[in-house]
C-alpha cells in the first residue's frame, strides 16, 4: 500500500544509489532568470550540454519591470541576467518566454496555465514556491543552483526520499474565508519548520472542495511550514482544469493520460509519517503580525504580547518582531493603518485571485495615501483580466494595473517598499526587508489585501 | 570543484536567534549577479549596518564557525546564501535544525552544517560570549569537541557526508549512470 506521494516518487526512481539517496528522473525542468546563470556557466565551464531541452522551460520573472514592456530594462544589471537567459536558452536549446512573450510569467504561473505541469510528474526549479505545482499531484521541489546545474546536464536529481505528512482538512469555510486563510492558519499551527523533512499530502473534504487554482495557494506555501513539497491527489476538478490547455495530452492521449493519472492516489489504510487535522469552520481570515508566515492571527484578533509565548526563544523573537513591525502588544488588528497594497505573486496572482479582489473593489475607491498595485501573475492571466474588464474596475478604483512578475514579493525589481511603509500583501513571505529594506508586510488573501486598500487599514472582509 | 571538508578548527561567533532566513543571509538586490563570487561582502547586508550586528563585534573577527538558532536557511532556495557564507570565511553552521533546501546546498558547497541538541547549542552560545571561543569539528569522525571539555557526537546526513568528505563532482558521478537513465527513458517511453 502507498501513498500518493511513494507512488509517484517510486515511479521516477532510476537507480538507488549508495548511503541512502536515490537518482530520480525530472519530468519538467523550470528554469528563471535568477538562479540559472551559474549553472549555465559550469555546464560551460565543463563542455557539458543540456541532457533533455525538451523538458525544460524557461521564464523571466524575478527580477524584470512590471512597468512599460517596449522600453529597455533601467538596471543594467537586471539587464544582463535577463539577456544571460536569453543567450544560454539560445545556446542549449531550450524554449523561453522572455519578456515580450505572451506566456511570459511568474514561472509557477506559467507552468500550469500552459498544461506543462501534470499529475504524477516530478518537477523541479530553482524556486522554493515550485512546491505550488504538487496542487496537480505532482512531486514539485525547489532546488539550489548546483542542482540546477545537475538536472540540466543528466535531467536526474539526487534525493533521499523524504517523510510524508498527511494535512487533513476538514469541515467548511465560512464565508470570507479563502484557501490563503487554510494554509496560512496550518502554518500557525504547525509552525515554520512544523514540516521540515516532509512532503506534505492534502487531504480532506476541505480540499476536495478547493478549486486548481485554490489548490495551487495551499501547496505554494508549503515551503513555509519548512516542506519540501506539497501534494493534492488528482481528480475530476484537477482533469477539467488541464483539459485543453496547449501542453496537456491532446485528443487520444488525453483519455489515456486521464486514466493513468486517477492512479495518483493514497491507497486505503496506507500510512503516513505523521499527520495533523485542520477544522475549516474554525478558520477565519488570517493577518500576519510579525516576520515569518507563523507569526499569524485571526483579523479578529489583536498583536499578542511577547511574554505570552512558551519558551525565552519564542518570547525574544516575537519581541523582535515587533519591534521590526511597529506594532504595539494588545493593539487590534483590525485597523492597522496601512501605505501599500500588493496583490501578486505566485501564491494568489492567478485569474480567481483577481476576480476576488476585483468583487471588493468594484465601485469603491482606494484610502487616501495608500498605493495599490495589482501585478498579474503572467501576461495570459493579465489579458484574461482585461477581457473581463477586471482592470478597468482596478483602475477605476485607483490601482496600478502592471505587467507580470514576481515583482514587490521580493523586491528584485524597482518594485520596493520604502522604509517603515505598511504593506497589506498577498504573496508568501514577511521576512524583515523581503518587500523592501524596513519595509512592513502583512500576509493575507487578495479579498481582504483589497479591503484593506479601500479602507486604508487591514479589516475583516467579512463586515463587506 | 569543491574543497573537501575532513576536520576544521575555528573561531566562533553566536548568531542567537531562530529562523534565520535567506533572505537575510543574502538579500535579494545582491541576487542578480551571473558569476558565484562576490557575495561575502553582502553577507547579512541588512544587519550588518548596525555597528551592535554580532558579526561587526571585534570578536567576531576572523570566525569561522556560525552558532545560529532553529530553522537556520528556512525561505528562498538561493545558493547565493550559501556562497556569501562560504565566501564570508565560514567553514561550518551549528544549530538545532537547518531548512532542507539551504542543507542541500550546503553539501555541495563545502560548508558543513551540524545539528546538536537545543541544549548543546545553547551551552556553546554561552560558551562563546566571551569571545576568542574556538571549536574543532570533526566530519570523519562526527564530533565536535572544544578545549574544555565539551565534546558532542551529530549525525551528519550520509549523503551530504560523502559529498563534503570527498569534494565529488556530483554530476560527473551521475554521467557515468547514462545506461540507466537511458533505460529509464525508454521504459517510459
Amino acid at each position: 500500500m502507498q501513498t500518493l506521494f511513494d507512488r509517484v516518487w517510486n515511479d521516477h526512481v532510476v537507480q538507488q544509489l549508495a548511503d541512502g539517496v536515490s537518482l530520480l528522473y525530472v519530468d519538467l525542468h523550470l528554469v528563471h532568470e535568477v538562479t540559472s546563470p551559474q549553472a549555465f556557466a559550469g555546464l560551460r565551464r565543463e563542455r557539458r550540454r543540456v541532457r533533455r531541452p525538451e523538458r525544460t522551460l524557461a521564464t523571466v520573472d524575478h527580477n524584470v519591470p512590471t512597468g512599460d514592456r517596449s522600453l529597455p530594462i533601467a538596471d543594467p544589471v537586471s539587464a544582463l541576467q535577463v539577456d544571460s537567459l536569453d543567450t544560454n536558452t539560445r545556446e542549449f536549446g531550450i524554449e523561453l518566454f522572455g519578456l515580450t512573450s505572451p506566456s511570459q510569467g511568474i514561472v509557477h504561473v506559467i507552468g500550469p496555465e500552459l498544461g506543462a505541469t501534470q499529475p504524477g510528474m516530478l518537477i523541479v526549479c530553482g524556486d522554493s514556491h515550485t512546491s505550488t505545482h504538487g496542487a496537480f499531484g505532482a512531486f514539485a521541489l525547489g532546488i539550489g543552483t548546483s542542482e540546477v546545474e545537475h538536472v540540466l546536464a543528466t535531467q536526474c536529481i539526487v534525493l533521499s526520499k523524504p517523510r510524508n505528512l498527511e494535512a487533513r482538512v476538514i469541515g467548511s469555510r465560512a464565508p470570507g474565508v479563502g484557501a490563503k486563510d487554510l494554509i496560512l492558519a496550518l502554518i500557525g499551527k504547525i509552525g515554520t519548520a512544523g514540516a521540515t523533512g516532509h512532503v506534505i499530502e492534502y487531504t480532506g473534504n476541505a480540499i476536495r472542495a478547493l478549486s486548481m487554482e485554490e489548490r495551487m495557494t495551499v501547496c505554494n506555501m508549503s515551503i513555509e511550514a519548512g516542506a519540501r513539497a506539497g501534494m493534492v491527489a488528482p481528480d475530476e476538478v484537477t482533469f477539467a482544469y488541464l483539459e485543453g490547455r496547449p501542453r496537456a495530452p491532446q485528443g487520444k492521449a488525453w483519455g489515456s493520460a486521464v486514466e493513468r493519472w486517477r492512479t495518483y492516489r493514497t491507497d486505503p489504510g496506507a500510512t503516513y509519517d505523521a499527520r495533523m487535522t485542520l477544522d475549516a469552520s474554525n478558520v477565519g481570515p488570517q493577518v500576519t503580525w510579525g516576520t515569518t508566515p507563523g507569526m499569524v492571527a485571526d483579523i479578529s484578533g489583536r498583536v499578542p504580547d511577547p511574554a505570552q509565548f512558551r519558551t525565552a526563544s519564542e518570547r525574544e523573537a516575537a519581541t523582535r518582531a515587533l519591534a521590526y513591525m511597529g506594532l504595539e502588544p494588545g493593539t487590534p488588528l483590525e485597523g492597522i493603518p496601512i501605505d501599500r497594497v500588493f496583490l501578486g505573486s505566485c501564491t494568489n496572482a492567478r485569474i480567481e485571485d483577481l476576480r476576488a479582489a476585483a468583487s471588493v473593489v468594484r465601485g469603491r475607491h482606494v484610502a487616501a495615501r495608500v498605493r495599490a498595485m495589482v501585478v498579474p501573475g503572467s501576461q495570459r492571466v493579465k489579458a484574461q483580466a482585461e477581457h473581463e474588464g477586471l482592470d478597468r474596475v482596478f483602475r477605476d478604483a485607483g490601482f496600478e494595473w502592471r505587467n507580470a512578475g514576481c515583482s514587490m514579493c521580493l523586491g528584485m525589481n524597482e518594485d520596493v517598499l520604502g522604509e517603515r511603509e505598511r504593506c497589506a500583501a498577498t504573496s508568501n513571505r514577511n521576512f524583515e526587508g523581503r518587500q523592501g529594506k524596513g519595509g512592513r508586510t502583512h500576509l493575507m488573501s487578495p479579498e481582504m489585501a483589497a479591503a484593506a486598500a479601500i479602507e486604508g487599514h487591514l479589516v475583516d472582509v467579512r463586515g463587506w | 570543484m569543491v574543497t573537501p571538508f575532513v576536520r576544521h578548527r575555528g573561531k566562533v561567533v553566536a548568531l542567537p536567534r531562530p529562523n534565520i532566513d535567506t533572505d537575510q543571509i543574502i538579500p535579494k538586490q545582491f541576487l542578480k549577479g551571473i558569476d558565484r563570487t562576490g557575495f561575502g561582502p553582502n553577507l547579512f547586508h541588512d544587519w550588518r549596518v548596525n555597528p551592535d550586528f554580532e558579526l561587526n563585534r571585534p570578536a567576531a573577527e576572523g570566525a569561522t564557525i556560525l552558532l545560529t538558532g532553529p530553522n537556520f536557511g528556512c525561505g528562498s532556495s538561493r545558493e547565493h546564501a550559501v556562497w556569501a557564507l562560504v565566501q564570508y570565511g565560514f567553514r561550518v553552521i551549528v544549530a538545532p535544525s537547518f531548512a532542507d533546501i539551504f542543507l542541500s546546498n550546503c553539501y555541495r558547497n563545502g560548508l558543513l552544517p551540524v545539528t546538536l541538541q537545543v541544549s548543546d547549542v545553547d551551552r556553546l552560545i554561552r560558551r562563546a560570549a566571551d569571545g576568542a571561543y574556538e571549536l574543532l569539528v570533526d566530519l570523519e569522525g562526527q564530533v565536535v569537541s572544544d578545549e574544555h571539555g565539551f565534546s558532542a557526537t551529530f549525525n551528519a546526513d550520509p549523503y551530504g557526508r560523502q559529498l563534503l568528505l570527498r569534494g565529488l563532482d556530483e554530476i560527473g558521478r551521475t554521467l557515468l549512470e547514462e545506461e540507466r537513465i537511458v533505460a529509464y527513458e525508454r521504459s517510459r517511453a
